[in-house]
């Protein structure tokens, strides 16, 4: 345990001193202050709470369009920089290695997701009865998820390369897959959709947490899918050892 | 502690070590020597767990490198070839890290204590990117020393330095060698030769010679060989010498100075002198020319080379 705490407190640091994770979170705070922005604008009649689902929606829509520019170097630039053989040569199992990244870029993302209660709050005191917190929390929950196996996909992906740029394509390939594509088929398939809706990550953020029910199979789904991006993330580091 | 029985490394095609056997004892400074693509980064990376081998033990600080990585791990200190450092950290934050993560106890004063011992205590608090090449070789040294390892695994630890930053690094390394295993890569002889206490010269994975430098240079030198350097033209002098019974080899190099040597068993030395004298030359120098660690090097690894290549042909 405390070895995944030493990585990741070192990669939390190294986030802090890289102009990548600035530009996100310049870009991400940036672009939710404008969409809470014509929210706040658009409030008329301050007795009425607006709708903060579809902003909760943009949330987690933007950090999976900016996670892959986090995921990529983490494990990729290691193995470039050669301080891969300081990490394998020290006494630290790969699992360790590879979920303190994670957890690393883990914290960042929640300090980001933090930042962005802001805005809700801002919506709460702007109305009388204010906004359904309840909702919010289940929404935040369901953002909250979504990173986690996003960025433990982000990790595992970045663990089979040695070039950064290639490991944000493929990532980013398989979050349009597992955020849209793999839900198509739900829409055309007369049964046996049901699957594909179980597979996407919109229609599990969208049809369960957005609109305020937390469900253990949605629950499930995510870590599951926090769970293979951190194993294969390990067994790549393993494997890598073996050639 | 090092002990290797039999190691292999074989990368598909290319056997990369081969049956490598041997053996480095506490307070000992072994130099392994071989040109570039001889196996010696392969073995040490085995060595510090980096990989494991295809066949074979190793034992380092008591501990099996395979069965028991871990506790193996922890009483190495690792200098790879290609210095890995974090640009974007400090150098205090760095060796904080490897100190975290080698679980030293009191860590901010281990940090202190080894940034004293390798000269950067007031470099500390600078990015690790704005370091000099030396500067950046001594800080990978003191990421290796900072748990104070029992055994120090060092893959040429002074290329691409100056020649001022050379000796540091050296008498850093015969510092730390003194209660420690060091087994330390070069492809400098001279290096090995200073520093080592005894060598071990590989080629193509396989073991060549392996002895103390001293012994490396006698038995391979044998019959002596011995320069002379008069004042003035030298040309007719030699002609003498040549004609000398005893003498063999007679050769005068570009500098004016002559080179021969004795016999078996004979040293001439003080005949050759007084016939120097005697035929009115003066006399500057007169001393025996050891073979340089590179010419050995060349020698054992041709001889090695061509016993290959017969028994290619025989096959």
């Amino acid at each position: 345990m405390r070895n995944i705490w030493i990585i990741a407190k070192k990669e939390l640091i190294q986030y802090f001193s890289s102009p990548i994770a600035y530009s996100v979170a310049v870009l991400l705070l940036g672009t939710l202050g404008i969409i809470f922005a014509f929210t706040m604008l658009s409030i008329t009649d301050t007795s009425n709470p607006p709708d903060t689902r579809s902003n909760s929606f943009a949330v987690a829509f933007l950090l999976m369009l900016f996670t892959p520019a986090l995921t990529m170097r983490l494990v990729a630039d290691e193995t470039r920089m050669g301080t891969m053989e300081l990490l394998l040569t020290a006494p630290l199992r790969d699992y360790e290695m590879v979920v303190g990244k994670w957890l690393g870029a883990f914290m960042f993302i929640m300090i980001l997701i933090a930042v962005t209660l802001i805005f809700p709050a801002m919506l709460n005191a702007r109305v009388d009865p204010g906004i359904d917190q309840i909702l919010l929390i289940s929404n935040y929950v369901g953002i909250i998820l979504v990173a986690a196996s996003l960025l433990a996909l982000g990790v595992g992906i970045s663990a089979l390369f040695s070039n950064q740029i290639a490991a944000f394509f493929t990532t980013m390939t398989l979050f349009i897959l597992l955020w849209w594509l793999i839900g198509v088929p739900a829409n055309f398939l007369p049964q046996g959709g049901e699957i594909f809706k179980y597979l996407n990550i919109s229609s599990q953020l969208g049809d369960n947490f957005i609109q305020g029910s937390v469900s253990p199979s949605s629950i499930i789904y995510f870590l599951s899918l926090t769970g293979l991006g951190l194993f294969v993330g390990s067994a790549a580091v393993e494997i890598r050892r073996w050639r | 502690m090092i002990r290797v029985n039999d190691l292999t490394k074989d990368y598909g095609t290319r056997l990369a070590v081969d049956n490598l056997t041997f053996e480095a004892r506490q307070g000992e400074i072994l130099g392994f020597l071989g040109p570039n693509g001889a196996g010696k980064t392969t073995t040490m990376r085995i060595l510090t767990g980096y990989m494991p081998p295809s066949s074979g033990t190793a034992i380092v600080a008591g501990f099996d490198i395979v069965k028991e990585s871990l506790e193996a791990r922890k009483r190495v200190g690792y200098l790879p070839e290609t210095v890995p450092l974090y640009t974007d950290m400090t150098t205090r934050g760095y060796l904080k890290f490897m100190a975290d993560l080698r679980r030293v106890p009191n860590a901010d004063d281990a940090v202190d204590e080894t940034l004293d011992m390798v000269g950067l205590l007031d470099r500390a608090n600078g990015y690790i990117g704005n370091l000099s090449k030396g500067m950046r070789q001594r800080v990978g040294l003191a990421q290796a020393l900072i748990h104070k390892p029992d055994v120090l695994i060092l893959d040429e630890p002074t290329v691409g330095l100056d020649p001022a930053q050379i000796l540091e690094v050296r008498n850093l390394i015969r510092e730390v060698g003194k209660e420690r295993t060091v087994l330390l890569s070069t492809h400098i002889l001279s290096e090995a030769q200073q520093l080592c206490d005894r060598i071990l010269i590989i080629n193509r994975g396989k073991i060549v010679v392996e002895d103390t430098p001293q012994n490396l240079q006698s038995k391979l030198t044998g019959s002596q060989r011995v320069q002379l350097r008069v004042r003035g033209e030298a040309d007719e002098l030699a002609a003498k010498i040549r004609q000398t019974k005893g003498v063999e080899e007679v050769l005068v190099q570009s500098d004016g100075a002559i080179e021969f040597q004795f016999a078996p068993g004979k040293d001439l030395r003080p005949e050759i002198a007084r016939m120097t004298i005697a035929a009115n030359y003066d006399l500057l120098e007169l001393h025996p020319v050891n073979l340089s660690l590179e010419e050995i090097f060349l020698q054992l690894t041709r001889e090695n080379a061509s016993i290959d290549q017969q028994e290619e042909e025989a096959e």
